[in-house]
């Protein structure tokens, strides 16, 4: 096990060091995986960034209810103590008909109008804002189905239009970059499988003695399936690297529109997270057009 | 230990290299092959490495029917065959160590045990030392050498040599077959495809001539004492002593 052990990691370190010896070819491949992997990684970036910018949007998303007329306070305040209950809602407010019209003098200005009138006319209400981790789409409308439900409710009132257009927006842009992170996929793939493939040609005599002394298709194929990690690691950090340049280039402009609207938004590089991810799917990529490249074009190697 | 029964080789090109050859090779013998180039000699060796596959008839090859290994067997059915090549064969960019170790670390073998292998087979053909050497730093004598140490460090029980003194003058040929003679004298079994006529001579063993693909001459084994040995060369008590060969038992601790 242990021999097991040392020699692959020889042949990691071997393989490495062949591609060390081809400097100026092995750079070329990692930087064009490299730049074919910052594409998706720096539109991942713009919609987590977009994310967090909008990050404040559901505190938007009150939900209005009006009561029935007439309608009790007391019978207001337990349907407000009955929402209140619900656990995915943050906090309610009572509106009683009377602190409305009180309001509504105050605010419109047509306060000899309205003490013109024997009743109010404005209902009992109850703004209803829902906890920030259900404040998706599907659930606002559910919570707004529930509440609708409730006996005395007359109206409910949410504003979804345009959290809709936003999530649909986003959500279109994210399919986008994962179509777009497929095709770049398949890139890096036919780079790597093409890189090692060259390779195998000029160690063609090599591979032939091997195969003479007994060495199975794994055996020959371990080095190349190497190379391709080596070059997946290469590439997720010439990746990562243009991806950190990006967001430096871009933090001052940002900054600048930030504090145009007042915002105390900064743009965020890449995470550990995400790097990891990264870094996963270059050696996996890498890993993998090697794989393919190597098992079609070892085949073809036999001692004559 | 190699039994060609009723063999037939034709290639795709519709060349028939070998027709209806039978032949038997026992366990520890050492046999010339021999023949004009184009007789089968090297399409025989190839058969026995699996290299080639027959076109019709049976082999047995140290006990496998070479029909029922799968072309997924073939590398751990050429492990047990050391073979040795007129062109040697050598990896230019390693060194003679990793030449050598190379059929050991494609067994699998341990780094400790690799390094003591190597050194043993590299002093059975006299380059111990060299080991950090890159083959193109040595002669080609010494190269056919390195050639050698490879074929029989993994221990094979059958070593084949495809015209092994093609390349080399009447001295280190016969160094050469002093080395396979050795390897012979512990039970190695040895086939050896030449056609030097010099070598022939000095070396009388078992003869299997070929001519247009089929055994036209079998001779047996001349008697051991006219194997004529030049001065200077290491005394054969030495050279013969099966404990010495490939560092088996020669006092060197695991």
């Amino acid at each position: 096990m242990s021999a097991w052990i040392t020699r692959h990691l020889q042949t990691l370190i071997g393989a490495l060091g062949r591609l060390s010896q081809q400097k100026l070819a092995t750079l070329l491949t990692i930087m064009v995986i490299g730049i074919a992997l910052a594409l998706p990684a720096c539109l991942h970036l713009f919609i987590a960034n977009a994310r967090i910018a909008t990050g404040n949007w559901n505190q938007a998303l009150d939900i209005s209810v009006y009561m029935k007329m007439p309608t009790s306070v007391d019978e207001a305040k337990r349907l407000a103590g009955r929402l209140r209950q619900r656990r995915d809602v943050a906090s309610v407010q009572l509106v009683t008909s009377d602190d409305a019209l009180k309001e509504f003098r105050r605010d419109s200005g047509f306060g000899a109008a309205i003490d013109a009138l024997t009743d109010n006319p404005l209902p009992h209400a109850v703004v209803v804002r829902p906890k920030a981790e259900y404040a998706t789409a599907a659930h606002l409308e559910e919570l707004a189905d529930d509440i609708r439900a409730l006996p005395g409710v007359e109206i409910v009132q949410l504003d979804i239009a345009w959290v809709n257009r936003l999530n649909a927006i986003l959500e279109a842009i994210r399919r986008g970059v994962l179509l777009a992170a497929a095709l770049l996929a398949l890139g890096v793939m036919a780079v790597v499988g093409n890189t090692i493939r060259l390779d195998i040609q000029s160690r063609r005599q090599e591979i032939e003695v091997t195969k003479l002394v007994g060495g199975s298709n794994a055996f020959v194929r371990r080095p190349f399936l190497y190379s391709g990690v080596w070059y997946g690691v290469g590439g997720a950090m010439v990746a990562w690297l243009l991806s950190a340049v990006v967001v430096g280039v871009l933090r001052t402009p940002i900054d600048r529109i930030a504090g145009l609207y007042g915002s105390s938004f900064e743009i965020h590089g890449l995470d550990w997270r995400a790097t990891l991810v990264l870094a996963g799917t270059a050696v996996a990529l890498g890993w993998l057009g090697s794989y393919i490249s190597a098992s079609r074009h070892l085949r073809d190697i036999e001692p004559s | 230990m190699i039994h060609f029964e009723h063999i037939y080789k034709r290639y795709p090109n519709g060349r028939e290299a070998l027709s209806d050859l039978s032949l038997e090779i026992a366990a520890g013998e050492i046999a010339f092959l021999t023949g004009h180039s184009g007789a089968g000699k090297s399409s025989l060796l190839k058969l026995i490495a699996l290299i080639e596959r027959p076109t019709r008839g049976q082999l047995i090859v140290n006990g496998h029917n070479v029909a029922a290994v799968s072309s997924s067997k073939v590398p751990a059915f050429r492990r047990q065959i050391g073979m040795v090549f007129q062109d040697h064969k050598l990896l230019h960019d390693r060194t003679i160590f990793d030449n050598v170790a190379l059929p050991l670390i494609i067994a699998g073998i341990g780094a400790k045990e690799i390094g003591k292998r190597v050194r043993a087979a590299l002093d059975q053909v006299g380059l111990l030392g060299r080991e950090q050497s890159l083959p193109l730093e040595l002669s080609t004598g010494e190269q056919q050498r390195v050639g050698i140490a490879r074929a029989v460090v993994s221990k094979p029980a059958i070593l084949i040599a495809d015209e092994p003194t093609g390349n080399l003058d009447p001295d280190l040929s016969v160094e050469v077959m002093n080395i396979f003679r050795r390897f012979n004298e512990v039970g190695v079994t040895v086939l050896i495809a030449s056609h030097d006529v010099y070598l022939l001579e000095r070396f009388p063993v078992r003869r299997v001539r070929l001519e247009a693909g089929r055994i036209v001459d079998s001779t047996a084994a001349a008697p051991a004492g006219k194997i004529t040995t030049k001065p200077g060369e290491r005394p054969e008590a030495q050279l013969l002593d099966p404990g010495k060969l490939l560092g088996l038992g020669d006092g060197v601790s695991p």
